[in-house]
């Protein structure tokens, strides 16, 4: 029983529900360069969505597109339930959606407190003046956003470090400070863009605890790169395989694991 | 007072300490129980805070009256979940309040709190909670609730079991997991139709009651319960604190294992019985910092806490500009002259005040402060001998750090260090109201009121601790020192061993003086029956490693730096240090370390070479390192071993390396007498 009960928290997060955002045939390119060739899928509310795929896939480039940053010359994506338009990446971020880089984005001389709370920006409505003069409605936000980010290192672990500045930190912790600010955003869905690279298999580890904690606490939907195929088969609820910008894969682990295109990907293909 | 020196003839007894000894104490208290005292603290201290905990980034604390509605809310709670008296509950988690709380609300209704080390593997957490049966677990979070559910098959008498921290909780079964603040908000909702229960089974409790039981970890076999009555724990906790004048305005930083005698003395003994108040830091990791924040009054801590501040100061201080290094330099040799004569309020020329004064305003004061002691008042180790270095350390810059003796069968206090006479080597006076009793084999014995009622389903080992008088073994070898009438305590007395020329072999001694080099983390001496000693040898990897980072030695884990020839050579500059200073002392001159091996692993408590409270388990190490031991004695060069180690999830692994023996030079009369390798 025992067994029964932690294998059935440890399989992928909270309870998946609807589909929440839809990318039907995307396609991408960077002048010549077709990046992402006509992709269709989609991501449920609650579930851990993963991108695989070789280097030069296109994961990446999914995952831009997703937030925004790059725009698809075809094709449309569709976040609940409506066609969303063109938008700047600070718009996407406005409707929930947040995100982790793959070469650590943080400000460096800032403490991990206050990076975490550059998180909490699109929660902050007053004005810029009653924020210079921290008066009435500012100084309540901040307390308000204060207390919602000290969840957030609870939750992280993270309280000895705090006060430290960002750049004094091991490469591991860092990483977790980027999810901390990640989640200060509240977001209905979560980008991770290869939250475990260049970890040992203790962080790894870690950091794979505090995904799933994430998805089952918080109810977020994250969509994660990752290169890991441990990682990769232990956290998500179902994979997308991607290669040469096609997909060439879409289901549970163990369905892409019998996969044969995708072991051909991975593995090679013998040409005789 | 003392009559007598070395022991001689018989029984030696001693019987300094202020109290009069021929007769037991007479119950000095008029509350009977821990739940008594809370009741009058309630009364008298209700709004004076009795906890506080670092949650969120804010100090959050609870008065006496706070403090007493929630631990009345989690006992209904418990009644609720069919608790009966005479139950165990086992608690296990860091030093929070909500542990405390459980601890007191175990005891309000009529239940044994059975404190347990949270970072234990599941299988020694299954024997203590399968040894005394305990009905209800009240742990921390996921992680230990995944321990027991892994043993629970062998574990037939727990019924439920409660968490503080719901995370990752969700999808448990919760049949028999409770979250603790449901059980509390039961309890509230309860209140009125089970208060009468709760009233009736508070006013059973007398101080012949269990007040709690604790695991002791033992160096050798399985874990024993000592069971400790509310006589033994109040009776001792009102002596400890007027022994030393401890209040109500007292602040303490609870951090160190809730399932050790001293926190349960500390934190809960003295803490109720004074009503000062017990702070609980925001994390492991916080520790340090939580202690700046509150500047505890009065602290505890073992020898090794107290040593790995004092590198980690000289650490810091070696990366200091040369102003400030000489400023450091001038006033701290200031302060070993006069600090510890300033502390004991003897005389010190006016000069000397005022430059210690100086001293204090840019050194001592902001170093203190650095370091969480700006306001100690006092400050106490024990568990294992201290370096005198770092004890004098301490000492000079004002902090009136103490030694005391104790043990969990004792309540803590066997001897202690009054004011005023206080020194490194030994271990103080009987604790009031205790004597103490050195055998002619050398071994140490005393009766007190906190001497414990008796290990939980084990007769035999009782009887073999404690005779029909309230005399216990402690188990240890040591000497009333003449002159001063303290205690010395020389080592275990199992461990005193002949070798094999008839000469008194004391590992411990040995092993003391090497770990006072910062360098040296551990160090196990051989010599039982042998001709020669030799050892085995942890370095610290703190210390050593800052000084590969300042010599530019690259090195990537601890088994690298560990074999480096530069670091080898520097152990054995330290063993050639102590094995002079032995040679000096003609009862110890044979006991030099002829060869040593610095080890490629350190000794880990998870492997079960160390107890949870890090004392060297002889036994098995020397079974496990058998092959290494054997390297020490046959004269070989080098030898290639596989060693298991257990991680701290309790998967095995293992390592293999090639280990050089060294040998060090022996020395005659003080002087070295190089001896020709091989």
């Amino acid at each position: 029983m025992a067994n029964g009960v932690r294998a059935q928290a440890a399989a992928g997060g909270g309870i998946v529900g609807d589909v929440v955002l839809e990318m039907e045939n995307i396609i991408l390119r960077f002048g010549g360069v077709t990046a992402i060739k006509d992709i269709s899928f989609d991501i449920r509310r609650g579930e851990i969505r993963a991108i695989i795929g070789p280097n030069g896939a296109g994961k990446s480039s999914m995952l831009n597109v997703i937030s925004g940053f790059y725009h698809p010359q075809e094709g449309q994506i569709w976040y609940k339930g409506r066609e969303r338009p063109a938008m700047k990446p600070y718009e996407v971020a406005l409707q929930g959606i947040a995100r982790t880089f793959q070469n650590i984005a943080l400000f460096e001389g800032m403490t991990v407190l206050d990076n975490i709370m550059t998180g909490r920006i699109r929660q902050m409505k007053s004005g810029l003046l009653a924020q210079a003069l921290w008066k009435g409605k500012a100084e309540r936000e901040e307390t308000e956003n204060r207390e919602s980010v000290e969840r957030i290192i609870d939750f992280l672990e993270i309280q000895h470090i705090r006060k430290t500045p960002v750049g004094r930190l091991p490469y591991g912790l860092k990483k977790r400070v980027e999810l901390a600010r990640a989640l200060a955003a509240e977001p209905s869905i979560l980008l991770l863009d290869e939250p475990m690279a260049g970890m040992n298999v203790e962080e790894k580890e870690d950091m794979s605890r505090f995904v799933l904690d994430v998805n089952d606490e918080f109810g977020t939907t994250i969509v994660l790169i990752e290169h890991d195929m441990g990682v990769v088969m232990d956290l998500s609820d179902r994979v997308v395989v991607m290669d040469y910008g096609r997909k060439i894969g879409d289901g549970t682990p163990d369905e892409v694991r019998r996969n044969q295109d995708v072991i051909d990907a991975y593995l090679g293909v013998s040409h005789d | 007072m003392v009559k007598s020196a070395m022991p001689r003839q018989g029984w030696d007894i001693a019987d300094k300490g202020g109290v009069e000894v021929s007769e037991p104490m007479h119950a000095s208290s008029q509350y009977l129980s821990i739940p008594a005292i809370l009741r009058r603290n309630a009364e008298t201290y209700a709004d004076k805070p009795a906890y506080r905990e670092k949650d969120l980034g804010i100090w959050q604390s609870w008065t006496w009256s706070q403090a007493e509605r929630e631990i009345e809310s989690l006992a209904i709670g418990f009644l609720d979940l069919g608790v009966s008296e005479g139950d165990f509950i086992a608690i296990a988690g860091r030093n929070r309040p909500h542990f405390y709380w459980s601890m007191v609300a175990a005891q309000m209704v009529g239940a044994i709190p059975v404190p347990i080390y949270h970072d234990s593997a599941a299988d020694e957490m299954a024997y203590v909670l399968d040894h005394c049966g305990a009905c209800l677990a009240v742990v921390e979070d996921q992680e230990q609730i995944d321990k027991i559910l892994d043993v629970q098959e062998q574990l037939s008498r727990l019924k439920h079991m409660i968490y503080v921290d719901s995370r990752g909780m969700r999808k448990y079964d919760h049949a028999r997991l409770h979250q603790f603040s449901h059980v509390q908000d039961v309890g509230r909702s309860k209140r009125d139709e089970l208060t009468g229960e709760l009233e009736a089974r508070r006013s059973r409790l007398d101080y012949s009651s269990t007040c709690v039981m604790l695991y002791t970890s033992g160096t050798t076999g399985k874990p024993k319960g000592v069971v400790l009555s509310n006589r033994n724990i109040i009776e001792s906790s009102i002596a400890s604190c007027k022994f030393d004048g401890l209040g109500q305005n007292e602040e303490v930083l609870a951090y160190l294992p809730m399932a050790w005698v001293g926190d349960f003395m500390f934190s809960i003994g003295q803490a109720f019985w004074s009503g000062f108040c017990v702070n609980c830091p925001e994390s492991a990791d916080t520790m340090q910092m939580n202690l700046r924040e509150i500047g505890p009054t009065y602290y505890f801590a073992p020898p090794r806490v107290f040593e790995m501040q004092l590198t980690n100061v000289m650490i810091r201080m070696e990366d200091a500009g040369i102003l400030k290094k000489r400023i450091f330099g001038f006033f701290m040799d200031h302060a070993k002259k006069v600090g510890p004569a300033i502390l004991d309020r003897k005389r010190v020329g006016g000069w000397d005040r005022l430059k210690y004064w100086l001293g204090n305003l840019i050194v001592y004061g902001p170093l203190k402060d650095t370091l969480g002691f700006g306001r100690v008042r006092l400050g106490y180790t024990a568990g294992e001998a201290i370096g005198p270095e770092i004890f004098e350390f301490y000492r000079s810059l004002g902090i009136n750090l103490k030694q005391l003796y104790g043990q969990t069968e004792a309540s803590v206090f066997v001897t202690i260090q009054p004011d005023g006479e206080v020194r490194a080597d030994t271990v103080g006076v009987p604790a009031p109201g205790v004597q103490v009793k050195v055998a002619d084999s050398g071994e140490v014995f005393y009766r007190g009121p906190g001497t414990f009622v008796e290990y939980y389903k084990n007769p035999e080992s009782t009887a073999k601790t404690k005779d029909a008088d309230g005399w216990v073994a402690t188990g240890d070898a040591g000497f009333m020192d003449g002159t001063t009438g303290h205690l010395k305590i020389i080592d275990r007395a199992k461990d005193v061993g002949k070798m094999s020329s008839g000469k008194m072999f004391a590992p411990k001694y040995v092993e003391n003086k090497l770990k006072f080099f910062p360098d040296i983390l551990e160090a196990v001496v051989f010599g039982n029956q042998r001709e020669e000693c030799t050892a085995f040898m942890n370095i610290d990897l703190n210390a050593v490693g800052n000084w590969a980072e300042r010599n530019n030695i690259g090195y990537a884990s601890y088994q690298e730096l560990a074999s480096h020839p530069r670091v080898l050579e520097t152990i054995r500059e330290h063993v050639e240090e102590v094995n002079l200073s032995l040679s000096e002392d003609p009862m110890l001159a044979h006991s030099q370390i002829h060869r040593f091996i610095v080890l490629h692993k350190e000794l880990d408590a998870d492997d079960g070479e160390i107890t949870r409270t890090r004392k060297v388990r002889r036994g098995v190490i020397s079974e496990k390192y058998e092959d290494l031991l054997g390297a020490l004695y046959d004269g070989s060069r080098e030898i290639y071993t596989t060693t298991e180690v257990t991680y701290e999830d309790g998967r095995k692994g293992s390592i293999s390396a090639t280990l050089k023996i060294m040998d060090a030079a022996v020395a005659l009369d003080g002087k070295m007498e190089h001896m020709a390798a091989g």
